[in-house]
């Protein structure tokens, strides 16, 4: 879907570093259909399931993105620390967060895969903030992201940040994805 | 100003005299390969995108390759075997390396050489981090998702963000023998880190890296993601032109870094200096010295993967296995069916490969990814539950090998041979001075 410019609030979901496309989707889950409406919840139900428990949902720790037997998440906004997604190239990755529910990330940095899959299929949004915020943020505080001002707003801790603009990949985002803004430039022909 | 090997390759492809980092351009693409875990998904956006009837831009450019999760009775993983070979059907692919045939491979990085798919000086992209293993032979290579490889099955082309280039510098005259690839990408890895090369080209040059075989220079370009980078890159040479045109008879035009190129930074190693290296439990860049880590408890051993599967890679470990008993669960599985032939005539002494690691005891699985990332629960070699595990593959984030409650810890061929042997972590120098003439 297209990604409008529109403020994104939710609750925060917290990661530390270094998380890569295992712990975001173990390998043994990447069999299921993404085309099938019903087989594909199955990718909200196991995204997050590869970190370790004392490490999701931080600071406390020990808490799921999803709950046991639901495929969608009470969270929308992930914040980590450094190189999220490294690892594999899969696009499960990203996508499995999408069905989950997550309309955006928050990062100190990204893996560039992950981050080129992310805004090329179109299935979230990859902010990077200036600062690692992982150890600010706490799992289930109440965020606004103003993406016309780039600015991370916890309404929880009534605490701003100021985040990177997107940058050149800007169109490719809102235009929600590689082809949509393939298609809005004349490179691929409108079906 | 000159241009480094990576920015010509994509300035040639992109139609430009020059380019520069930083620079988002389109590039024309020379071979896409995918295989069983993102080809399927790739092959339902490209339908979806492209419509029912069309057709892939050019299927001589098109490579699939199935090789993770072959072996096995998971109804899913061979679901989606059957997709891909109903894609190649209908597309009348001709490089579709088909599970239960003769053409079958095993490991996509491995079999692309061996088909004759790298060649110096061009633009390869693959459904997999690993593609960047390509670079080796001089070449622009690099991972990407489902919907970008959708892309080109449409188009041919698919935009790059020209990355900046590290050079990787090593002296030395030749590997020493208790020393492989593997532990000088470990070493440069636990240097840098994990994000130590992110966006960025590693480029691996001097004396010390022309003296490393074609075996050997994959291993390096292998884990430049495992430091992040985009891709990894040896300049082409003899070497490279002795493997290519024994696999190949295509064109190529070998492309070279200029003097006055820029880079990032500079970074100098001697090859000769270098010692036997461990990444510990659980991230690539957790470095260690084989001899710090000396009688570490293990559970498993495991050779094998696009890292660590190779001839050269069981060659070395037969040498230190040879004429002992293996005291640990040791698993070895061959990247693809070439090599696993090849352990039946290769031998030590007039001992085929194979018997010195049967007669030890070891366990031999078919050629594919196998237990390198889990997969399902019935994969050859999977840790499924608290197992610590030495590994001659390339990743050990928690739960890469299966269960998240595992412990894995990556070295060379060398160095998991010589620990099978011992049961504890063992720095194969002890073995090499011992069995090395």
């Amino acid at each position: 879907m297209s990604k409008s410019s529109e403020p994104i609030k939710g609750k925060a979901f917290v990661l530390g570093k270094n998380v890569d496309t295992d712990q975001i989707i173990p390998a043994a889950h990447l069999v299921y259909s993404l085309e099938d409406p019903e087989e594909r919840k199955l990718y909200g139900k196991y995204a997050l399931s590869g970190v370790p428990s004392q490490e999701s949902g931080l600071p406390q720790g020990n808490i799921r993105l999803t709950k046991e037997d639901e495929t969608e998440s009470e969270f929308k906004i992930i914040v980590a620390s450094d190189n999220f997604g490294c690892g594999s190239s899969r696009e499960h990755a990203p996508a499995c967060l999408e069905i989950a529910g997550i309309k955006a990330i928050v990062t100190s940095s990204y893996a560039r895969i992950f981050y080129r899959n992310s805004v090329d299929g179109g299935f979230l949004i990859p902010f990077e903030s200036y600062e690692d915020l992982s150890k600010e943020v706490h799992t289930g505080d109440e965020l606004e992201i103003d993406q016309e001002n780039h600015i991370l707003k916890n309404l929880t801790q009534k605490k701003e940040y100021k985040i990177k603009p997107l940058g050149s990949v800007a169109d490719i985002v809102h235009a929600g994805g590689i082809f949509k803004y393939a298609r809005q430039t004349g490179m691929v022909a409108e079906r | 100003m000159g241009m480094t090997l990576t920015e010509k390759i994509l300035a040639k492809h992109s139609g430009n005299d020059r380019v520069s980092p930083g620079d988002n351009v389109w590039v024309d693409v020379d071979v896409l390969m995918t295989h069983d875990v993102c080809g399927p998904p790739a092959i339902g956006i490209f339908h979806k995108q492209f419509g029912e009837d069309a057709k892939v831009w050019d299927k001589e450019k098109l490579v699939i390759i199935p090789d993770h999760y072959i072996f096995t009775n998971d109804k899913y993983a061979n679901r989606n075997v059957d997709i891909l070979r109903a894609f190649a059907a209908e597309q009348d692919l001709p490089y579709f390396y088909d599970v239960g045939t003769d053409r079958y491979k095993g490991v996509c990085h491995v079999a692309l050489p061996e088909e004759g798919f790298t060649r110096p000086g061009e633009v390869l992209f693959g459904t997999d981090s690993h593609t960047c293993t390509a670079g080796a032979f001089g070449q622009f290579a690099t991972g990407i998702g489902n919907t970008d490889a959708a892309f080109i099955m449409g188009t041919g082309k698919l935009w790059v963000k020209v990355p900046e280039t590290m050079r990787f510098v090593f002296e030395g005259a030749s590997l020493p023998p208790y020393l492989m690839a593997k532990d000088i990408i470990l070493k440069i890895i636990g240097d840098i880190g994990v994000d130590g090369a992110t966006y960025r080209t590693m480029e691996f040059t001097g004396p010390g890296i022309k003296a490393l075989t074609m075996e050997d220079r994959m291993t390096l370009t292998n884990m430049a993601i495992e430091a992040g980078g985009k891709n990894g890159v040896v300049e082409p040479d003899e070497v490279t032109d002795a493997y290519v045109k024994s696999r190949t008879d295509k064109p190529f035009e070998k492309v070279y870094s200029d003097p006055d190129a820029v880079y990032h930074s500079e970074h100098f190693y001697n090859i000769e200096e270098l010692v036997p290296m461990i990444a510990k439990p659980h991230s690539p860049d957790n470095k260690a010295t084989a001899e710090e880590l000396e009688g570490t408890y293990l559970d498993r051993a495991y050779i094998g993967s696009c890292t660590g599967g190779k001839l050269s890679d069981f060659r070395a470990a037969a040498e230190i296995i040879r004429g002992n008993k293996v005291k640990l669960d040791t698993y070895i599985v061959p990247a693809t069916t070439e090599i696993a032939r090849a352990l039946e005539t290769e031998t030590i002494y007039g001992t085929p490969l194979i018997d010195i690691f049967r007669e030890a005891g070891c366990k031999i699985g078919n050629a594919s990814c196998a237990a390198c990332l889990g997969g399902p629960s019935d994969t050859f070699g999977r840790l499924n539950s608290e197992e610590v595990c030495i590994s001659s593959t390339n990743r050990n984030y928690p739960g890469r090998m299966g269960s998240k409650q595992a412990q894995v810890y990556l070295a060379s061929p060398y160095t998991v041979a010589a620990s099978a042997v011992t049961g504890v972590i063992t720095d194969p120098r002890v073995f090499i001075q011992q069995t090395v003439i």
